[in-house]
């Protein structure tokens, strides 16, 4: 098992690297130039020279990636070009907002959408059938879209939630719960829709199985085939389905902050966007591929549990 | 590892549905008939209509829309809808239906952009790496692996931190990033029908590669590929909204995301800025969500339908049974068997089974059969695959599909009824009771029907604590006993091993002796050795004797193999169509067969110089609709 994690921990974090470098030189290379794009069209070229250099740009590029991934490994990710805060430390006051958001939305999806699914996959009728219906009409409203009408109906028009969700943990905790509701269920409806339908028919894939049938006729009872061996043996296909969901939300969450104006990665991602702010947008990507990595990790682990084929190959 | 490539073969069917259409068959004879389908399904019929009016008014744009995209009339901002802006201005005091119907074109564009630059990177990649396998097959995964991990928006961010902001740019991007999409699904298609047979007859014949995939793997992977485009177009106007929404779209164009956002901007002036362009999305994104789907039916229904109709030729009008529930007993008292026939361990009387189609008939799989089976005695149950045998053995089991009906006739166990006569559903009250503990089952596949996820030991275990109410330690020292009674060389071993560890021929042993683990009167075995090698196929059956003789149990022995029944059985009953043709000793029905149909059984397995050749060709697993 420790081998089998090592594997893949020393996977991710080739995967980390290539991201980066692929990142870096697509940033770096196609960005035309970046000193005068900082300074306006007003600057003289000797102020876009000096800035050049200031910037370490007139550098060579292979020599800059190196000198990036030197600093990034003893935790200097840069500085803003913009606010000259160091990149480090805007993720390390924003990422515990987005997550905690992240989080919250995929506890809730996990336990609804395998709630659901398991419950459409076993007893079928209109549960199943709000399910079906439930995943097209998730699928063809975007997960913003409903950000936009949760809060025009729920906080602006009925009042029943503050539009804008500023307020931090300090103010206690139900203040901070209220506040965060909406942004958490404009971020797990898709979510709920989408997972219960791929855990249903992962379940019902797995219900027609030959062993189920062989474990009828041995005269184990429904509910011990289903908690003991239907489940168990749909939990990979679920767990992915939950792991490719977070990864999207780490999308998703950048827009839906931007719509409730709260203080996570989203804005900072779009404000570094708009200004090309290039070593923000490296901190951005660099965050997510490693959540994606970790989730990944996390997901193989859990897998291996579960299966024991993958622990013995 | 037979297993591995079982688990293969079935995802390659789940992620392409088309795979499952006859080679056989020309693609357009498929097409029509799936696009005929299409035109049957309301919901198809909502969709294209949808999508078709979408694309005219964005075609149409430039003649239907009154007003320039970007025209502001500073004077009139936020107006309500009148005869002049028919939805009213934005807050710039632009048109908001002209500035929809420009933002319909320029959506519908951006989406088949990215659609066609993900299907010309994934289609390619995953017909080579298909065909050809190898290294570009490893590094190709490789890189799908990277991408797949990658959230789409934070990419498009670095895209539009690197390269400014245009529509095109971002679409070119997330087509890339979607692209393994694509490829997973060609490369699967490809690898499903890489080694079929006319594939090979094709290259045999001297075809070049291009040729071989041009024309058979194409075809294949034709119907996943558009349903596959519906889903993608539809994500990516979602992605390319939310771009637009945060402002980070090209200012100059009017697109959905970008009404959107400025709907939102004014929520406390005007609300309804925030209606026009959701709608749009969301009948666009619906439409796209909803063709895919009834593509996939409709492609679904082809196979479902299929092997129904191979199964049985009968079909009952439901009108025909209509006044059947009427005459049906309550549920409570269950009706007591007919006197004379208690003694009989199992009695199945007229039984017929079908399944309800479409159309609200009743398809029969299983017609008018009767036969008996006495404790102590083997009864073969022989036909070909779709004679009805082996649903006719899982309505004794009440292992029947959820959507199987007992349309007539009855079933009693020793002396009483687990289907009285007029019941429509195997009481699962009354098998419950009786699974396991007095009737057990042997099943044809034995890999398949082990929990990959527990031991062999566990799997023998939990049964008999559960039915015979032993402690685990007994149920261990039992399930041990066993594992040597069936011949297993090394019982511990096997008890510790999971199913993957052991061979196909150890699984079968396994599982005979899980089915007389708690010591049943009456065993349903289910083709018990056709999975098997040849040599185990003959120790699998020695044993089977030897156990029958030893404990005294009734067996049901289904089988498409007049040799196993001739080796085996007592009496015989022989099934085609889902009726009962002839039955009676086994001594009789091969000396002296009386219906022609035994004959030509009989015929092909006697006289024929390749002994079972016809019958083995279609002993695959039965369908079970």
């Amino acid at each position: 098992m420790i081998r089998f994690i090592a594997k893949r921990l020393g996977s991710g974090l080739v995967v980390l690297l290539v991201v980066s470098a692929l990142t870096f030189f697509l940033l770096y290379m196609s960005s035309g130039s970046i000193a005068r794009n900082i300074l306006g069209d007003q600057a003289t070229a000797e102020q876009v020279a000096m800035k050049e250099h200031e910037l370490g740009l007139d550098q060579p590029l292979l020599t800059r990636y190196f000198a990036w991934v030197a600093d990034a490994l003893s935790g200097n990710l840069g500085a803003s070009w913009f606010s000259s805060e160091p990149v480090a430390n805007s993720l390390a006051t924003r990422i515990p907002v987005t997550m905690t958001m992240v989080l919250a939305a995929m506890i809730l999806i996990a336990i609804c959408a395998a709630l659901i699914g398991v419950i459409a996959a076993v007893k079928r009728g209109w549960v199943d059938r709000v399910v079906q219906v439930g995943a097209i009409v998730g699928d063809s409203v975007p997960g913003f879209v409903i950000g936009v009408i949760l809060v025009t109906i729920l906080a602006i028009q009925l009042g029943l939630f503050p539009a804008t969700s500023t307020i931090s943990p300090d103010s206690g905790a139900d203040a901070w719960v209220y506040s965060m509701s909406l942004p958490v269920i404009a971020l797990l409806i898709n979510g709920v829709t989408g997972g219960a339908q791929q855990i249903r028919s992962a379940v019902i894939k797995q219900l027609e199985r030959d062993y189920v049938r062989t474990l009828r006729s041995r005269g184990i009872g429904e509910r011990e085939i289903l908690f003991k061996h239907v489940l168990r043996s749909a939990a990979p296909a679920g767990l992915t389905v939950l792991s490719l969901q977070l990864i999207g939300m780490l999308g998703g969450v950048v827009i839906i902050e931007q719509i409730f104006a709260l203080p996570g990665m989203g804005p900072l991602a779009v404000a570094a966007t708009g200004q090309s702010d290039l070593p923000v947008v490296m901190g951005v990507v660099m965050y997510t591929v490693v959540v994606v990595i970790v989730v990944n990790l996390l997901v193989d682990i859990l897998n291996g549990w579960l299966n024991p084929k993958v622990r013995v190959s | 590892m037979n297993n591995s490539s079982e688990e293969a073969a079935a995802t390659a069917a789940a992620a392409a549905p088309a795979t499952a259409i006859p080679a056989g068959q020309s693609g357009t004879v498929v097409r029509s008939t799936v696009i005929r389908r299409l035109f049957k399904n309301p919901l198809g019929i909502v969709a294209m209509t949808i999508l078709l009016a979408v694309s005219l008014l964005a075609v149409l744009a430039p003649v239907l829309a009154p007003f320039d995209q970007n025209y502001a009339n500073i004077a009139k901002t936020l107006a309500a809808p009148d005869s002049v802006n028919i939805l009213g201005t934005d807050s710039a005091g632009r048109d908001v239906f002209s500035r929809l119907l420009y933002g319909a074109q320029l959506t519908l564009l951006s989406a088949l952009l990215c659609a066609g630059v993900a299907i010309a990177i994934g289609l390619p990649a995953g017909l080579i790496a298909g065909y050809y396998a190898g290294k570009f097959e490893a590094a190709s995964n490789w890189v799908v692996g990277i991408l797949m991990s990658l959230p789409g928006l934070i990419v498009l961010l670095t895209i539009r931190a690197a390269f400014g902001p245009s529509v095109w740019m971002s679409m070119i991007a997330f087509g890339i990033l979607i692209s393994p999409s694509y490829f997973r699904l060609t490369r699967t298609a490809v690898q499903s029908v890489r080694n079929e047979l006319y594939v090979d007859a094709a290259r045999v014949s001297g075809l070049s590669d291009l040729s071989i995939i041009a024309r058979h793997i194409f075809s294949v992977v034709r119907a996943p590929i558009i349903i596959q485009t519906a889903a993608i177009a539809g994500v990516a106007i979602a992605i390319q909204s939310g771009l637009e929404f945060l402002g980070l779209g090209d200012p100059t164009k009017s697109t959905w995301g970008v009404m959107l956002s400025e709907g939102f901007k004014n929520v406390y002036l005007n609300p309804t800025l925030l209606f026009w362009p959701a709608l749009a999305m969301a009948l666009t994104i619906g439409g796209l969500v909803l063709l895919g789907n009834a593509i996939r039916d409709a492609l679904e229904d082809g196979e479902k339908i299929k092997p129904r109709r191979t199964k049985a030729p009968v079909t009952v009008p439901v009108a025909g049974r209509a006044a059947a529930p009427a005459a049906r007993p309550s549920r409570k008292s269950v009706a007591a068997v007919d006197p004379g026939t208690e003694h009989h361990l199992v009695k199945v009387t007229n039984l017929g089974v079908g399944y309800p189609q479409a159309d609200g008939s009743i398809k029969k799989v299983v017609d008018d059969v009767s036969f008996h089976v006495d404790r102590g005695e083997i009864l073969g149950i022989v036909g070909e695959s779709g004679s009805g045998k082996s649903q006719t053995a899982f309505s004794i089991l009440g292992l029947l599909p959820d959507n199987a009906r007992i349309v007539a006739g009855s079933i009693q166990f020793d002396g009483s009824y687990t289907v009285a006569p007029g019941e429509e559903h195997v009481s699962q009250e009354r098998l419950s009771k009786l699974r396991g503990r007095r009737i057990s089952y042997i099943p044809q596949e034995p890999m398949s029907n082990l929990d990959p996820a527990f031991t062999i030991g566990n799997q023998l275990v939990t049964p008999m604590v559960r039915v015979l109410g032993i402690s685990k330690a007994e149920a261990r020292k039992r399930a041990l006993k066993l594992l040597t009674d069936v011949g297993i060389v090394s019982p511990e071993r096997t008890f510790n091993a999971y199913p993957h560890e052991v061979s196909g021929g150890m699984a079968q042993r396994v599982l005979i002796a899980g089915a007389i683990s708690c010591e049943p009167d009456l065993v349903i075995a289910d083709e018990p050795t056709t999975a098997l090698d040849v040599t185990v196929q003959a120790d699998v059956l020695d044993l089977l004797r030897e156990l029958q003789q030893r404990l005294n149990i009734g067996v049901i022995l289904v089988t498409h193999n007049f040799g196993v029944v001739a080796d085996l059985c007592d009496r015989v009953a022989v099934m085609q169509n889902g009726r009962l043709v002839e039955e009676g000793s086994v001594r009789d029905i091969l000396r002296n067969p009386q219906e022609p149909y035994t004959q030509t059984l009989l015929a092909s397995m006697l006289e024929g110089k390749e002994p079972m050749s016809m019958l083995v060709s279609t002993g695959q697993k039965e369908p079970v609709a």
